[in-house]
């Protein structure tokens, strides 16, 4: 099953390699990982996509936990939460093309963010699932070029992940 | 107080205790070389190759349960010492480690002696630092103590760019007093809920098993998990790396469990109908095939790393915490329970057991022509009292030390179970004989491992460590011609050894005593003369039947009940 990982770490230099080495040193796969400072400078947050069977996924937070940098790993399965992720989708779009790329963005909230005589560049916001829909909604249309973000993850309600105490 | 990154190195070494550092120098440690020559509290062992610095003080942790401290410069110097760390980490022994680094403008640039320590170690490692400005040095050297021997202990590298250390870059000194980290908080204490639980299992087992490992050993809790098991009545088998926690000349000792361990063991392990997991970490060559470990089990898992719990196989009851405590806390609720409850089902299962331990699996042909590695290790036993401290190296002589040695404390075998690293026997033996000048230390070795090492017998005179060498000179890489004996037909690629030094004169070059033994009839009296030169190193060099094998034995690939026996 794919899970949504999401880890305080120390703000120091080489966090990412800890957590990158890991996964390939023990086989875990990695779908996607983000990685950005929090309003708490002293942190950085990751967040992560991978999948894997319980036991797998398991081990995957325990081993996370066991950095000594790490401070707090949350699998967001484990509570209600809300995905989204970014996406900037480049078309090669002609002639009639440009007004299917422009309903398709319309239909899928997405905005056209820029436009050449050739080309529509849409940038799209929501959970992976919704993002690849699109992509399969296009069709034949000629793609240049995609960047996504990776998914983030924020459980709902009220509270946030703590930081546990000194 | 103001002090330069070299001296503030060297009086947290003082603040935590460290009386010995194990080391080589070159230039990105220079500053540090000498501001500990300025002083005479920590002392200084030159080794001859990193490698060996790392066993060494690896050795000393293993021995004493005190970290072991290294340092060594960049580039060269820090990939030596990899092998090392790498060994330390996967047997969980504390070490602190200081690599030189170049100097902090010149990183990334593929200066002269460069490499990315950080980055080489940091899969090998507990965790590792980078000291970026004299002032971070006191708290990083604490925090480095303190990971390296909390929680799971184990190995942490500090890295020291040269200018850190400079001497002419002064700055007030104090050492923390405490060091506390919101991103690591070991749990000591297990869950008591759980506890219970798990007690209550265990004083209602009918076919009960305790299986213990070097968690115990690390963790100080051999006479707690001698008295639960006594106080229970149950059998008890330890790993290769749990030796001496539990006696092992005590009769519910079945003796060591695993690949090689005994069948009394491994068939009580598949037996059980309940396992009391302790300290000790499921690893393969304990447990064989998966899918047929403990079949008939309900499992109990104590240990102090969460990730170390349901990693290869699934248990019932997991406890996270120090063996130590954990422990206790089992024996007060067993005492309340008035101990083992199925006292019939209970002497069933030791008569099943004592069938099994009747199959007398470590018996050995004997023979009045060639030495059985077998008897010189049960000699050494004999001659030593079983008191002695013994490391070995890696492969057949390794397995033979652990089967015939019956260690009945804890911290006195010493070897590299978990990487498996030939060469670790020698400078392990003297870091443990620098931790105890008046104890007997002794190495049990091969021809092959001990070449790995082998320059270390230089460190040994010039600094008196008067160790026992008992080299079971097979003429092969004995472990591997076994397996390509049993699994590839007895093609046996690059497994015999040609070529070999005069032992004898190796020793006698480098200022020791070199024997050379050949008859079984000379086994006894040789090991007693060399024991009685009390402060002189002596390597034996027992000429042992080529072609012996280690048995019994589980095959890679099957069930613990699927021993070879002869
Ligand atoms: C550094 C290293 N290289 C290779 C091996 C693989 N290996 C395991 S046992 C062994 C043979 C050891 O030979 P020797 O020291 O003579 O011991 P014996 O098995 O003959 O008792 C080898 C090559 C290893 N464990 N460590
Ligand atoms: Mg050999």
């Amino acid at each position: 099953m794919r899970h949504i990982i999401s880890i305080l770490m120390e703000n120091e230099a080489g966090a990412l390699s800890r957590v990158a080495g890991l996964f390939s040193a023990r086989g875990y796969n990695i779908e996607s990982l983000c990685v950005a400072p929090t309003h708490d400078e002293s942190l950085s947050r990751l967040t992560l996509v991978t999948s894997g069977d319980e036991q797998v996924i398991e081990q995957i937070v325990k081993q996370l936990n066991k950095l000594i940098d790490v401070v707090k790993v949350q699998d967001m399965a484990d509570t209600a939460h809300i995905e989204r992720e970014l996406m900037l989708v480049k078309l090669q779009a002609f002639d009639a093309v440009r007004e299917e790329v422009y309903r398709l963005a319309d239909i899928f909230r997405g905005q056209i963010i820029d436009v050449t005589e050739s080309s529509y560049t849409v940038q799209l916001v929501g959970p992976g699932n919704k993002l690849d829909a699109f992509i399969d909604a296009l069709g034949s249309i000629p793609v240049v070029e995609i960047v996504r973000s990776g998914a983030l993850g924020i459980s709902r309600g009220p509270r946030g992940m703590l930081v546990p105490e000194v | 107080m103001e002090l330069s990154g070299g001296e503030i190195l060297v009086e947290c070494l003082k603040s935590e205790g460290v009386d010995t550092v194990f080391g080589y120098p070159g230039g990105a440690v220079l500053h540090i070389y000498d501001a500990l020559f300025q002083q005479e509290e920590v002392q200084h062992v030159l080794v001859r190759h990193e490698q060996g610095a790392v066993h060494m003080a690896d050795g000393f942790a293993r021995a004493t349960g005190k970290p072991g401290v290294v340092l060594v410069t960049s580039g060269p110097g820090a990939t030596n010492a990899v092998t090392g760390i790498a060994t330390a980490h996967m047997d969980s022994i504390p070490l602190v480690v200081f690599t030189g680094q170049v100097h902090s403008a010149l990183i990334g640039n593929d200066a002269f002696q460069e490499v990315d320590n950080v980055g080489i170690t940091r899969p090998c490692v507990k965790h590792n630092f980078m000291v970026k400005d004299v002032s971070e040095m006191a708290e990083t050297i604490k925090k480095a103590f303190y990971v390296a021997t909390t929680g799971r202990p184990g190995p942490v590298v500090v890295d020291i760019p040269k200018d850190v250390t400079d001497p002419k870059v002064k700055i007030p000194f104090e050492y923390p007093e405490k060091v506390a980290m919101r991103s690591y908080q070991p749990t000591e204490k297990g869950h008591s809920g759980q506890i219970r639980k798990a007690v209550d299992l265990i004083v209602n087992a009918e076919r009960p098993m305790i299986y213990t490992g070097g968690g115990v050993v690390l963790g100080r809790a051999g006479d707690e998990l001698t008295h639960f098991t006594q106080k229970l009545g149950y059998p008890i088998t330890q790993t290769l790396m749990g030796l001496g926690a539990y006696p092992s000349s005590d009769k519910q000792h079945l003796g060591m469990l695993g690949m090689h361990g005994t069948y009394e063991a491994n068939m009580g392990m598949h037996h059980c109908d309940v396992l009391i997991a302790i300290g000790a970490r499921f690893d393969d060559r304990v447990t064989g095939d998966l899918s047929k470990f403990c079949p008939h089990a309900k499992i109990v898992h104590v240990d102090i790393d969460p990730s170390s719990i349901s990693k290869n196989v699934v248990v019932d009851v997991p406890i996270v915490g120090a063996v130590k405590s954990v422990l206790t806390e089992m024996i007060e609720l067993v005492n309340q329970a008035g101990g083992a409850k199925k006292t019939k089902a209970l002497e069933a299962w030791w008569d099943q057991i004592e069938q099994w331990r009747g199959m007398k699996c470590l018996d050995y042909k004997w023979s009045d022509e060639i030495i059985k590695p077998q008897y010189v290790v049960q000699k050494l036993w004999e001659v030593t009292k079983g008191d002695a401290f013994v490391t070995s190296d890696v492969g057949q002589h390794q397995m033979w030390a652990a089967q015939y040695y019956g260690f009945n404390k804890p911290h006195r075998w010493i070897n590299s179970g978990g990487l498996g690293t030939m060469g670790f026997g020698l400078p392990a033996a003297l870091g443990a004989k620098w931790a105890h000048p008046d104890e007997e230390v002794a190495c049990i070795t091969g021809e092959g491992s001990i070449q790995m090492c082998s320059q270390e017998l230089s460190t040994a005179l010039q600094y008196n460590l008067p160790v026992k060498i008992v080299s079971l000179n097979n003429g092969y890489l004995g472990m591997v011609r076994q397996w390509q004996e049993f699994f590839y037909s007895g093609r046996y690629a690059m497994s015999y050894m040609e070529s070999l030094p005069d032992f004898v004169k190796l020793a006698e070059s480098y200022g020791h005593v070199g024997m050379r033994i050949e008859k079984p009839s000379d086994v006894e009296g040789a090991l007693k003369e060399a024991f009685a030169m009390k402060d002189r190193l002596v390597f034996m060099d027992f000429q042992t039947d080529p072609e012996e094998n280690v048995y019994p034995m589980v095959p890679a690939g099957a069930g613990l009940n699927e021993m070879i026996l002869v």
